[in-house]
């Protein structure tokens, strides 16, 4: 059992979850991942780390309610548990293991979108106290979906801020705040980019055209999150790779992204049953022809 | 004469009621049952049984005091040298193995030892609570097992009997390894069998850690430099699932067993108070010949699919227990013997519609013996699926092997460790597949009790 320290609403749907996992955050390092399941029937699923505090024994993840495992975690309180709380998996982020000589003569872009800026923060973090500089480039929808623009303020060189509609910062998306920023004569040697899918698929189509290297960390269907049940398969460089325990990042211009948004959509009918199942229960309804079977 | 009796048929699931449901199959014998088919043992003199166990259970001495009503003394002769008599009478390959032996089988039917072990470990668990547990007097030395699956637990609960302190980390959620995450429920109960066996492991004093990751949690380092184990035992499996490498292996609808066996088994998809998703669709496919296919077919089964073995060899050649292959076609799958996929074919939205086959033909012996499959030229066709379920066999999870310094593996990705278990690294002892990749349960038990004997000697000189 995995204690909730602390709860914080982020943004609408969006909650920050600091918890108490003492071998987890020894050993965390920035790119890793964790596998949550909140009570005894709830099913795995992987989180990036979006902080870890070894000393005080603290793990962070920031999750969007998306489904229904994600509704469940997110229900819990401060103070209530987790049924358990794995990791960190995956392997960190590749500057880690870099002498530093030679990462402080890079200039890293890292970008963020939605949710996904939250485990941009560990690596921005890291970077920034090994003495590397680095911009931040942070989307959301609207002002009002920004998530983590105080502590990535602290950590970044420069922060830029995109929305969709404006509300905040650069209106449009994260694509072409970047490229306004080339045009504007900017260099950088590296881009990291974390977010859904579809934004990590459209930077990397964009910074190819830069020859500037990219590295998204990528987020799939996963069951123990150790390499058993390749559930997390994604065809990199024209290969099979396994995310979870030969990602979760990876080389942007080569990864199949349409594959991997396809391989993401492999259990949604049943996801959506299960959402509308578990709504009917909560509205009071009891199937007696046992449809909810 | 004994052996006029014939062996006593064991009472099962109705196949047309079971292929709908995951209780368990078989009942097993009840005790007049099972005295009747130990009445049958002619106590050979020279025990052919004993020398085929992987393990020597000294199968005419439990079967004996079985016999003669001493069921206390029956279970305490099988666990002088095995600590899951319940598990193995269950999953044991009982047929390439002591029954296989066994004088009566050369003109009739060899005792039933497997189902015999499993009564007498059934009415072990039963009576528990009446036993005794013997535990040395505490020696003040720590181990390290990683993994809670048969290896694991064999090796923990020898060397907590002779009184060391041991801890067992497992990666999962839930104790037993593949016990839990692989066999199924209608073979090998979880809660009345499995969780029960544990528990009795647990009653010697080991502690058992779950959501520990060893190789990303800790590692083998951490735990004898800053946790003060003074040795480490290695019992972590073979987890990683082969694919075939064809085209289309990437569509939806395309899983490994492992991940079908999980989602079932571990994470109970089968059972709608339970969250995760399984998908099975009309037709299952499942590719593969050993006792992993046959648990994922009949799974698929279960949960509402037309079910379809496809296998490269002939049916003498499927490495699945005979009753498992008995058992799946008294449920009605499908076996398409001397057929191999050679890609699999999709829609235009990327789910699986159909795999390309082709038919095969035995040729001569490769080295493993068996007539190796060749090509029937011309023979393609294509066999419509929705799941295509890879059960090509497993390798062990480098994971471990990967982050701890002067410990060697083979080209196939195995531990090297000798045949006591002691890998290149002085004080870390392995067994079981993560050793000699997949094999079978009693396998890796008898690893995990040699590792615990290795592992005594090594910290008594120490």
């Amino acid at each position: 059992m995995f204690k909730i320290l602390e709860k914080r609403l982020l943004a609408e749907n969006i909650y920050l979850m600091k918890i108490d996992a003492p071998r987890v955050a020894r050993a965390a390092l920035p790119g890793q991942f964790v596998i949550v399941r909140a009570d005894k029937v709830g099913e795995r699923i992987p989180l990036t780390i979006a902080d870890f505090d070894a000393e005080e024994g603290s793990v962070t993840i920031v999750i969007q309610t998306l489904g229904l495992s994600t509704r469940k975690i997110c229900a819990l309180e401060a103070g209530e548990v987790l049924a358990d709380f794995a990791g960190p998996l995956g392997r960190p982020s590749e500057f880690v293991h870099e002498p530093l000589e030679e990462l402080r003569k890079r200039r890293y872009l890292f970008i963020g979108g939605g949710v996904g800026t939250a485990p941009v923060y560990p690596q921005v973090k890291w970077l920034k106290e090994h003495g590397v500089e680095v911009d931040v480039i942070i989307g959301a929808k609207n002002r009002d979906m920004l998530i983590y623009t105080q502590e990535m303020e602290r950590v970044a060189s420069e922060l830029y801020i995109a929305t969709d509609d404006g509300s905040a910062g650069f209106k449009g998306l994260v694509t072409a705040l970047f490229e306004q920023l080339m045009a504007e004569g900017k260099h950088y040697d590296e881009c990291v980019a974390i977010g859904p899918m579809i934004m990590m698929k459209f930077v990397a189509l964009t910074t190819k055209r830069y020859n500037l290297k990219t590295t998204v960390s990528l987020n799939a269907l996963m069951v123990d999150g150790t390499g058993m049940c390749g559930a997390c398969r994604v065809t990199v460089a024209g290969k099979t790779r396994f995310i979870c325990v030969e990602g979760p990042e990876f080389d942007a211009h080569e990864v199949d992204f349409d594959e991997a948004m396809r391989r993401q959509g492999m259990y949604r009918t049943q996801e959506q049953r299960a959402m509308a199942i578990a709504a009917e229960r909560e509205a009071g309804h009891k199937c007696r022809i046992g449809l909810d079977k | 004469m004994a052996n006029k009796i014939p062996r006593v048929p064991v009472r099962e699931q109705d196949p047309v009621v079971r292929a709908t449901n995951f209780e368990e199959v078989c009942y097993g014998y009840n005790l007049e049952e099972a005295q009747l088919e130990a009445s049958r043992c002619l106590d050979c003199k020279n025990p052919r049984c004993v020398a085929a166990c992987p393990v020597g259970l000294q199968i005419p001495r439990f079967i004996a005091a079985l016999r003669e009503g001493e069921l206390s003394r029956a279970a305490a002769i099988i666990a002088e040298d095995s600590s899951l008599p319940s598990i193995c009478g269950r999953v044991c390959p009982q047929e390439s193995q002591c029954e296989g032996a066994c004088v009566l089988g050369i003109k009739g039917e060899a005792v039933a030892i497997g189902k015999i072990e499993r009564f007498v470990g059934d009415w072990k668990l039963e009576h528990a609570a009446e036993l005794e547990h013997t535990t040395a007097p505490a020696k003040g030395r720590k181990v390290a097992i990683v993994g809670s699956g048969p290896a694991g637990l064999a090796c923990a609960s020898d060397l907590a009997k002779w009184g060391y302190e041991v801890t067992v980390f497992e990666a999962l959620h839930r104790l037993g390894g593949v016990l839990v995450y692989g066999i199924p429920e209608f073979r090998l109960p979880k809660e009345r069998i499995v969780a029960r066996e544990i528990a009795e492991v647990e009653r010697l004093g080991v502690k058992f850690e779950k959501d520990v990751i060893v190789g990303r949690t800790v590692t083998i380092d951490s735990l004898l430099d800053e946790e003060g184990f003074d040795a480490v035992f290695i019992g972590s499996g073979a987890g990683l699932p082969r694919f075939m490498g064809i085209e289309g292996e990437n569509l939806n609808g395309v899983v490994s067993a492992n991940e079908f066996l999980t989602r079932a088994n571990l994470m109970h998809a089968y059972d709608s108070n339970y969250d995760t998703p399984i998908y099975v669709g009309k037709h299952v496919v499942v590719v593969g010949g050993g006792n992993v296919a046959m648990d994922a077919v009949r799974t698929a089964k279960r949960l509402g699919a037309e079910a379809t073995i496809v296998y490269r060899r002939s049916e003498q050649e499927l490495p699945a227990r005979v009753e498992e292959v008995h058992h799946a076609k008294e449920e009605g799958i499908n076996f398409r013997m001397l057929t191999n996929p050679v890609a699999v074919l999709g829609n235009e939205q990327g789910w699986v519609t159909a795999v390309r086959c082709v038919e095969m033909e035995l040729g001569e012996p490769d080295e493993s013996g068996r007539r190796s499959p060749i090509v029937k030229p011309g023979s393609e066709f294509e066999l419509p699926c929705d799941v295509v379920i890879m059960a090509l066999g497993t390798s062990p999870n480098p994971l471990i092997a990967s982050t701890t310094k002067g410990l060697e593996t083979n080209r196939r990705g195995c531990l090297t460790a000798t045949e006591e278990g002691a890998t290149t690294r002085e004080g870390v002892f392995a067994g079981g597949d993560a050793v000699t990749g997949a094999a079978t349960v009693i396998l890796a038990m008898g690893a995990g009790r040699k590792a615990a004997k290795a592992i005594d000697a090594y910290l008594s000189e120490k």
